[in-house]
């Protein structure tokens, strides 16, 4: 048994300017070893630069960075030796097959030819990219390749691991894939640090969640506590029949023992709800009733909603449009 | 001596040529992705036989002054092999800025691997294009009849001259593929580059026939040396002085470009 306090990575007051621009803006973060941090915010916020940072990738103009009980400037070399990096756009050579992908970075790090290519058939094995692995990279499908990158970077059995938004753009089913893998890896202990755009991804991977907006940390802590403070579920049941709402709203309430907002101009009745207990008993009575629906659904917070709670602004310019349109 | 065989751990073993094994290992990379896309080979291979063609027999005759294109070949061919050569150093450069856009060298640069290593990689991995153009050009100019008259010695030692002189000039194609934004940008730099270096020397005329400041110019343009050296070998004529100015020119180009690169390569965000 490992002791669970100690630090495997550690930030603190990490600026990083672009120009005018400021990326971070003093960020300070710490990471327990053998745990997942998940970094959340909108485009912009700073995530990838704090990534860049702790992945030796970019100096701070400013703040220092333990990586490993290593500094990230000054030992960087060292802090190399136990990190592996999963860029945002997938950085594996597009142009090689898979498996010469990851023989590759095994002779660069200096494993015999032999071994190379049993770690790489390994990882392969394991990323289920077996039978693609001879094919050129650009043949790829998105989550091929995200999965050949997280394979590229797990060639040197990494004890540290970041990941930069490793499922934007993934189809829910390649996202899955994504996540069990990011599961497994910290079972076998490695730690995490992790940034998206979707408080779903953060809660069901992270340990505990930090929140960027514009370069600051404007919220952190575990999933359930953000969560608590961003608000509760959202049921929406819409009928097929505009003429059904008041008496879909009557089933809703009677079932939820909430009263619903309704939206008459989108046909669309929601209830704040805790968990899905009450979605059973909402589409029994509605069968009961025979009330025909196009749309029943429990919705979690949208980042947009978790910003609007957390900072009391929405993350972008036109998220406000987006939820006023919602609410109307 | 048997002793138990343990299970060797997938790390890192520390060697003192460490980076010279990095650097090997990524321009094998780059060869492999040469054989992925030989149509990318179009610069070293088809463009150098155009110019070829086009210099000899458009404006071969006109050249030559009185006489045939078989009369100019001699003098051309040693001078497209250095043209074609100059240009294709190009390439690495803009690879380079591509490579840097797509994200590889992200996973280059966060490897506990030495800092020099993707650069000379990549310079020695385009070792393979300059050759190509080489060999491409020498068989087309045997077909239409030229031939080494100072000796296959030192034909070839021509033939090496030029190459180790791609791999001098393409420092500064590395640094400026670094240093600038795209690729596009790297490309639009070219021309104000290539254009003086190559047309504004000795590779398809006597400097003798050019006005007084452009003389000037060829004087101090590398690519007249090269181009006297190259020609001294092949078919005759002065070489010591050329090479030796060549050299020199070859050693400080190395001297100043690549550590700029180096250092635009650490810089680079």
């Amino acid at each position: 048994m490992s002791t669970t306090n100690q630090v495997a990575i550690s930030a603190e007051g990490l600026v990083k300017k672009y120009g005018s621009t400021t990326a971070l803006d003093g960020v300070d973060l710490t990471v327990p070893t053998g745990t997942v941090l998940g970094v959340l915010g909108p485009n912009g916020a700073g995530k990838t630069t704090a990534v860049r940072i702790l992945g030796t990738l970019l100096r701070p103009d400013a703040g220092h960075a333990e990586v490993g009980g290593y500094d990230v400037v000054r030992e960087a070399p060292r802090v190399r030796e136990i990190i592996g990096l999963t860029g945002q756009y997938a950085s594996v050579d597009e142009d090689m097959s898979g498996r010469r992908n990851l023989v590759m970075i095994g002779r660069l790090l200096g494993l015999p030819r032999d071994q190379s290519k049993t770690r790489a058939d390994q990882l392969l094995e394991r990323f289920e990219l077996t039978d693609a692995g001879d094919r050129i990279a650009k043949t790829y499908s998105g989550g091929m390749r995200r999965r050949l990158d997280l394979a590229a970077s797990l060639v040197g059995n990494p004890s540290i691991l970041y990941l930069d938004e490793p499922t934007t753009g993934l189809d829910p089913h390649a996202r899955n894939g994504v996540w069990d893998t990011i599961r497994n890896l910290v079972l076998d202990g490695t730690t995490v640090l992790l940034t998206t755009q979707y408080l779903e991804e953060a809660d069901a991977l992270a340990d505990s969640i930090m929140v960027f907006d514009k370069g600051k940390v404007v919220a952190e802590g575990r999933p359930s506590e953000l969560k608590a403070q961003a608000g509760k579920q959202s049921l929406d049941v819409r009928p097929a029949e505009p003429g059904h709402l008041e008496r879909v709203a009557a089933i809703v309430s009677e079932a939820v023992g909430t009263r619903p907002t309704v939206d008459v101009v989108n046909a669309l009745v929601s209830v704040p709800v805790s968990d899905g207990t009450s979605m059973p008993v909402v589409v029994r009575r509605l069968d009961e009733a025979g009330i025909a629906v196009t749309e029943l659904s429990l919705r979690l917070p949208s980042l947009d909603e978790v910003f609007l709670a957390l900072t009391g602004h929405a993350a972008q310019e036109q998220s406000i449009a987006v939820l006023e349109g919602a609410s109307r | 001596m048997s002793t138990a065989t343990l299970e060797v751990p997938a790390t890192r073993r520390s060697r003192p040529f460490a980076w010279a094994e990095q650097s090997l290992t990524l321009a094998w990379r780059n060869i492999v992705r040469i054989r992925q896309n030989p149509e990318a080979l179009a610069d070293v291979t088809i463009q150098p036989i155009i110019f070829l063609l086009l210099f000899l027999f458009v404006f071969g005759g006109a050249i030559a002054g009185g006489g045939t294109w078989h009369d100019y070949l001699p003098y051309l061919l040693p001078g497209v092999l250095v043209q074609s050569v100059v240009f294709s150093t190009l390439g690495t450069g803009v690879a380079l800025n591509e490579d840097f856009a797509k994200g590889v060298f992200d996973r280059f640069r966060s490897l506990p691997i030495a800092r020099v290593a993707p650069l000379i990689g990549a310079v020695l991995g385009d070792a393979v294009r300059y050759l190509t153009s080489i060999v491409i050009l020498m068989t087309a100019g045997f077909l239409l009849g030229f031939r080494f008259e100072n000796g296959v010695g030192n034909g070839l030692l021509a033939c090496l001259v030029v190459l180790l002189f791609a791999l001098s000039l393409c420092w500064v194609w590395v640094w400026l593929g670094l240093k600038l934004k795209t690729a596009q940008g790297v490309q639009g730099i070219a021309f104000l580059v290539m254009f003086p270096l190559t047309f504004g020397s000795n590779i398809f005329v006597q400097t003798t026939t050019l006005p007084g400041f452009l003389q000037s110019w060829t004087k101090v343009n590398p690519v007249t040396y090269l181009v006297d050296t190259m020609r001294g070998l092949m078919i005759g004529g002065d070489v010591q002085k050329p090479l030796l100015i060549t050299l020199a020119w070859m050693v400080g180009l190395v001297a100043v470009f690549a550590p700029l690169a180096i250092r635009a390569y650490r810089r680079r965000t």
